[in-house]
């Protein structure tokens, strides 16, 4: 591990142990802005550690920037950090200063579509985005679309203009929010802003899956070797063993994917890598979830035990910016029209 | 905090001078008509291949110039084995050779050992079995019965191998064996010795497998004598290395490309326009197999770097062999057909000799179950 990352791990993770405790992950799914938590983040950088220098970034590499995310929702972290970091890189691509505060993206569903317009005091957008994350809680929205055949960015204030709010299962708000020509604060050509919306999208839910599953396990290495049934601790029987080393498999192979989509993105998101990332790691959300809570028994199904916070987060990742078949489809299509011969050259290219 | 690391490799310049050397020589061995890809699997045996593959300077790359190797790297080798299975070569003379035997030789073998085994390994021209498994000593390979008595200047070795791959072809075995008393350490006094298969002494007596082909053997030992300077290691430092070196052998590619040439042949035979159902089935295979690959030339990274990723060089077989053994589960339901009983020449044929395959996968090795038991230990749960 490099000096950075093990410094910006202190940093991030002394945060969550002191900002993220379960009273906070609670009152965060009744509603309420964990400020004291977000400024922490702030404060030291990391919600802008995803931005280029030039854009108002601080200074972090792109793969210690998603290293902090990966953290944060190992922590299970009740904050936009995934779409501030998303948002904010939309817009420095598009040459738009990033605003401070929590941001969003908006649409995130593919049947939504945002019509901009230009209009005489500069360009406005309409339509309806559903379940915009944090769309009830952040000041600015990034939206997305097309003008004159040309995919654009824009900014647009969204204080106050979320409709109904709705909940992910990990009690994450999804807002719906609808515009009518709202003015835009700033908008710029943004080439293939849908797909590029959508693509680093997966990779960071990709990444942040990746953090939940490392805690998933954790939890269930320890409820193993703390529970004792028939004389011993549990992680003493073999079947128990056997489940863990099937949801190590998962994870490790979660990190892997996670850190190649990273490593190939820093730019703009690698295609082949987060088609990759989202689908493996969404594979092993579902399959790691279901281990970690067999061994748990009637105690993972508690809301007094923690792994909840994180499984419930697994179960709502995987399904937000495309799930698995989604990715997987779209991979299969594109190495079939490239034929059989195309296949090794492509995995063997790093 | 558990954490797996799977760092990126830079694959050296030098490396991708040597993958596409590999896939030249690939491209002419096929147009001539040496083998075809889909007849292949990393067991087949062709002793004309290997030797070829000898000249090529693809066999005992990492070992020392004056024992006949290349003094390549970890990666050099790694890019050169991934470019063989991936193009469906028949390594499987030389395999065990240059994965492990010559491996063990290079570090544990005497003087005489290293200056007249190894360049012939080498050279393509000299092959190995592995002797571990008995007829009571399976996973538990402690339990091994096959014993060896010292006499004057070597020990005289009795007992039965089995399951012993190639052994009715290749020129030596390393056979694993009790030379010390039973002792409250059931994994105390045994020794590995190189066993010359040509010598009197040695019965090797084909064990057919369930497709009817001649790969595994039983090798009986009957008071074989065995000369000191052909023990490996020290007296009673077999169990030592078998555990320790082979944890190394467990995440190469050929935990995780036994299957390739059928997912290959069913993308052909899907074609460039699949359905959704098709299409995400490839896809989530490519998605496993880039995540694979990247694991495994990582545990390849950290190895030359000196490191001792053990937990996560398992877990690369484990998560590997499963994936090999969905391919054909997976692909029959696409392509309806009926495996075939064949060379693989059709892909019913080649559907069928991987189904038929695919149970080997994970027991080769040391089983899933073991593996399982051992990823479990480095997780502190044993």
């Amino acid at each position: 591990m490099s000096e950075i990352r093990d410094d910006l791990l202190k940093t991030v993770d002394r945060i969550f142990d002191e900002h993220c405790q379960k009273s906070v992950r609670e009152s965060a799914e009744a509603g309420e802005w964990p400020a004291a938590l977000w400024q922490a983040l702030e404060e030291v950088g990391v919600t802008r550690a995803a931005l280029p220098e030039g854009a108002g970034g601080s200074g972090i590499e792109f793969e210690d920037a998603m290293f902090a995310l990966r953290r944060s929702a190992y922590h299970a972290a009740p904050v936009p950090l995934a779409e501030t970091m998303l948002a904010g890189r939309l817009l420095a691509a598009a040459g738009i200063a990033v605003p401070e505060g929590g941001l969003t993206v908006a649409p995130v569903q593919r049947n939504d579509q945002l019509k901009l317009a230009k209009e005489a005091s500069g360009a406005t957008v309409s339509g309806t985005a559903h379940r915009v994350p944090w769309g009830n809680l952040c000041a600015h929205a990034v939206v997305v679309g097309e003008l004159d055949g040309i995919g654009v960015a824009g900014l647009i204030s969204i204080v106050g203009a979320a409709g109904s709010v709705e909940r992910n299962l990990a009690g994450e708000p999804r807002a719906l929010l609808r515009f009518e020509r709202a003015p835009l604060i700033a908008f710029a050509p943004l080439e293939g802003a849908l797909s590029r919306l959508e693509t680093e999208g997966a990779l960071y839910r990709s990444v942040q899956m990746a953090g939940a599953l490392e805690r998933t396990l954790e939890y269930a290495l320890l409820y193993a070797n703390e529970r004792v049934q028939f004389g011993r601790p549990i992680a003493k029987f073999q079947a128990i063993q056997h489940m863990l080393a099937v949801l190590a498999g998962h994870v490790a192979a979660a990190s892997a994917a996670a850190d190649a989509a990273v490593e190939t993105s820093g730019i703009a998101p690698d295609e082949f890598g987060v088609s990759v990332g989202k689908s493996r790691i969404g594979e092993a959300a579902g399959k790691g979830a279901e281990i970690a809570h067999q061994v748990h028994g009637a105690m993972g199904y508690t809301r007094e035990h923690n792994l909840h916070y994180s499984t419930r987060r697994l179960w709502s990742w995987r399904d937000e910016f495309g799930n698995e078949s989604y990715w997987q489809t779209r991979l299969g299509r594109a190495v079939a029209a490239q034929g059989a011969d195309a296949l090794w050259p492509m995995l063997s290219r790093l | 905090m558990h954490e797996f690391r799977y760092d990126p490799v830079q694959l050296p310049a030098s490396a991708q001078i040597l993958r596409s050397d590999v896939r030249t020589f690939i491209a002419e061995e096929v147009a001539s008509g040496a083998f075809t890809p889909s007849r292949n699997s990393w067991n087949t045996f062709d002793a004309d291949f290997s030797r070829r593959c000898g000249e090529r300077g693809y066999i005992g790359m990492r070992w020392p110039k004056q024992y006949g190797g290349h003094e390549r790297s970890a990666l050099e080798r790694y890019v050169v084995t991934e470019e063989l299975l991936a193009g469906g070569a028949p390594v499987g003379a030389h395999w065990v050779a240059d994965r492990q035997s010559g491996h063990q030789i290079l570090r544990y073998g005497s003087d005489r050992a290293k200056q007249t085994i190894l360049p012939k390994i080498a050279a393509g021209v000299c092959f190995f079995s592995i002797g571990m498994s008995e007829p009571d000593s399976g996973s538990d390979l402690a339990a091994v019965r096959t014993r060896a008595i010292q006499v004057e200047s070597g020990w005289k070795i009795s007992g039965t191998k089995v399951w012993t791959s190639g052994a009715h072809r290749t020129n030596y075995l390393i056979a694993l064996a009790r030379t010390g008393p039973k002792e409250e350490d059931r994994h105390a006094g045994m020794t590995q010795f190189i066993v010359d298969l040509s010598h009197p002494g040695v019965t090797v007596r084909p064990i057919y497998n369930l497709y009817g082909g001649h790969d595994f053997n039983e090798v009986v030992f009957d008071e074989y004598f065995v000369p000191d300077d052909m023990i490996l290691g020290g007296v009673g430092m077999g169990w030592k290395m078998v555990t320790g070196e082979l944890a190394f052998e467990r995440s190469g590619p050929d935990r995780f490309l036994s299957t390739y040439q059928l997912l290959l042949e069913s993308i052909r035979a899907i074609g460039p326009d699949p359905d959704d159902r098709s299409a995400n089935e490839i896809g989530r295979f490519v998605a496993h197999l880039a995540t694979l690959r990247r694991m495994s030339t990582s545990v390849a990274g950290m190895l030359e770097r000196g490191a001792q990723p053990i937990v996560e060089a398992a877990l690369v077989k484990d998560v590997g062999t499963t994936f090999e053994r969905e391919v054909p589960e997976t692909f029959r339901h696409l392509i309806p057909t009926e495996p075939t009983l064949g060379e693989g020449g059709s892909y019913p044929e080649l559907l069928g000799m991987t189904i038929l395959r695919a149970p080997g996968f994970t027991i080769r090795g040391g089983t899933r179950e073991i593996l399982r038991g051992m990823i479990a230990r480095g997780l502190g749960l044993r």
